[in-house]
């Protein structure tokens, strides 16, 4: 029995106004003349212009784009493997500590986090920087990857792969033939997932950088600590602009991919 | 053979990567502060062997941890962050569990729009999000321009750099957090419960009140916890929207590292977050166990 009633009309406008509002702002504003950020002086695209010439910025973003694309992969390949050992691979010795290694990093404070990478990276290598953000990214991304993956594989239909093995695949060919092309979405997902999180890290990357390994964020936050800034606002917008465009274009295309396993299902029962 | 490359990949990376450095945090929280690189001095040396631990358990004076007591700066601002999770914890509940329940009864179109609508801000950059309420928020930001226009006010109201900024923060940041669990239990809800309570004389309201928000308990038990902890360590919000009155201990913690350079310290006060933080986390997962034994 549902009634979508005027009093959920409301919430829901209201509710989506209060977790809106904030980013469209930001994103008319940046389009402001005035160096003032709160009056508007009319259209101009000079703060787009500005950011394209600043060096540093560019350089800042290039650094986390590496960072991202390294750790997000890193953390798709142990998160799928930690999947598979939650789901698949029964009681083994250790198992409670595994699973509380898994999940205590969704919950942690980025600080702890942060301060405890340092420590450890600290005596092990001569240099912080690129490659120990990297491995600090790819672990905590790895456990939301590990989340996500496993919700796929524990609605995944095991037969299948008994079926594959019965017709004479080894284990790693039924994974690759079977297994892997219905968990792909998830999978990507997954990495879609790490990489923002990469991209979106301030704290534990500051924690673990070293010398000429400043990231967007970190760039970001220096210049937020002054105040607000128009170029900020650009900057804003462009990232707000991709992502919506990337969360866009991917529901659309796993909304495709599933329509076409359903049919695709369908046939293989029908013929 | 296979198994066993299977699980010690994860299983050894997380040992390196997780367990050992919170060993290396305890480690460091027992040394003494020193002017020196690295700016403290172990007390546990393994390479002394037997002796070595002897020595350590020896000369144990846990002074970080005391320090933490003796200057009152520390447990205030635990105390401090508690309180601040906790209400935002609150008010995040009030306002998300309208919006999760909106949801719940939206046509059945609109869901799948309704649900991309509040995972997308989670996608976007945290601190650009944060960051988008310092011009709202600020004196001559819109939120006072807009309410000196309505005549409400006659001065701008002072909200930045104040912990009611830093509770706004807080809220509209972990608001998907909150929704996501509450939409999930009220979706899976039994529509014909609520007819018979009805039926059996309830007012519309009441139904609501004694079946629909006991069955979405779950949900909301899961979304408190999703905001209550990250919310305790939280150092971005703070900084950004708190004032230089606004306490909380990831705050604190970053200070100590970046600006007072003292390792021990910080890593004594990570080691009593951390303390505080293992009860919620224990229970929170323990719901989340029993929540999927309840699926099955």
């Amino acid at each position: 029995m549902r009634r979508f009633s005027w009093f959920n009309a409301t919430s829901l406008t209201l509710g989506f106004a209060f977790l809106y509002l904030p980013m469209i702002i930001l994103v008319f504003y940046s389009f402001n003349a005035s160096k003032l950020v709160t009056v508007w002086a009319g259209f101009s695209t000079k703060w787009y212009g500005e950011l394209l010439r600043n060096d540093q910025m560019l350089d800042a973003a290039w650094v986390t784009i590496k960072v991202a694309v390294l750790s997000s992969t890193l953390a798709t390949v142990l998160g799928t493997m930690a999947a598979l050992v939650m789901v698949r691979t029964g009681r083994f010795l250790g198992r409670t500590l595994f699973s509380g290694m898994i999940f205590a990093p969704l919950v942690m404070p980025e600080v702890i986090t942060g301060l405890s990478l340092f420590l450890l990276f600290k005596p092990v290598f001569s240099q912080l920087g690129v490659h120990t953000i990297v491995l600090a990214h790819a672990t905590f991304a790895m456990c939301y990857v590990s989340v996500v993956v496993s919700s796929r594989l524990v609605a995944f239909d095991q037969s299948l792969e008994e079926a594959a093995r019965d017709l004479g695949c080894t284990p790693l060919e039924s994974f690759r033939l079977v297994t892997l092309p219905i968990i792909a979405p998830a999978v990507i997902s997954g990495w879609l997932l790490a990489f923002t999180l990469s991209l979106d890290d301030l704290v534990i990357a500051s924690f673990t950088t070293g010398p000429g390994a400043t990231t967007l964020p970190m760039k970001i936050w220096s210049a937020v600590r002054l105040g607000v800034s128009p170029e900020i606002n650009a900057l804003s917008t462009i990232m707000i602009g991709i992502v919506t465009v990337g969360v866009i274009i991917a529901s659309i295309s796993t909304k495709r991919a599933a329509l076409r396993q359903q049919r695709e299902e369908r046939e293989a029962v029908a013929s | 053979m296979r198994r066993l490359f299977l699980i010690s990949v994860p299983y050894v990376w997380l040992l390196a990567f997780f367990l050992i450095p919170f060993v290396i945090v305890l480690k460091i929280s027992l040394s003494d502060s020193a002017l020196a690189i690295p700016p403290y001095e172990p007390k546990l040396v393994l390479s002394e062997g037997w002796e070595g631990l002897k020595a350590f358990f020896g000369a144990l004076d846990m002074e970080n941890f005391v320090w933490l007591t003796e200057d009152d700066l520390y447990w205030k601002a635990y105390v401090s962050s508690l309180k601040i999770a906790f209400f935002s914890t609150l008010f995040a509940l009030l306002v998300g569990y309208p919006i999760a329940y909106g949801m719940a009864q939206a046509p059945d179109q609109w869901r799948a729009t309704l649900m991309m609508l509040v995972i997308l801000p989670f996608w976007t950059s945290f601190l650009i999000r944060v960051y988008a309420w310092m011009g709202i928020l600020s004196q001559e930001g819109l939120l006072n321009q807009l309410l000196m226009w309505l005549g409400l006010i006659n001065e701008p109201l002072i909200i930045l750099n104040t912990n009611l900024a830093v509770y706004i923060g807080i809220v509209y940041t972990y608001l998907p957090f909150m929704i996501l669990p509450i939409y999930s239990a009220l979706e899976k809800l039994d529509g014909s419960l609520l007819e018979a309570a009805e039926d059996l004389g309830c007012s519309r309201f009441m139904a609501f009140w004694l079946v629909t928000v006991p069955l979405s308990k779950n949900g909301i038990i899961a979304g408190c916890f999703l905001v209550f902890i990250p919310a305790i360590g939280e150092f971005v919000i703070p900084s950004l929207l708190g004032g230089s009155s606004t306490l909380m201990i990831g705050k604190v913690l970053w200070e100590e590292f970046f600006s007072n350079r003292d390792w021990p310290v910080a890593a004594a006060v990570a080691v009593v977050l951390l303390l505080i933080l293992v009860i919620p986390i224990i229970l929170f997962q323990r719901n989340e166990q029993k929540q999927r034994e309840a699926d099955k």
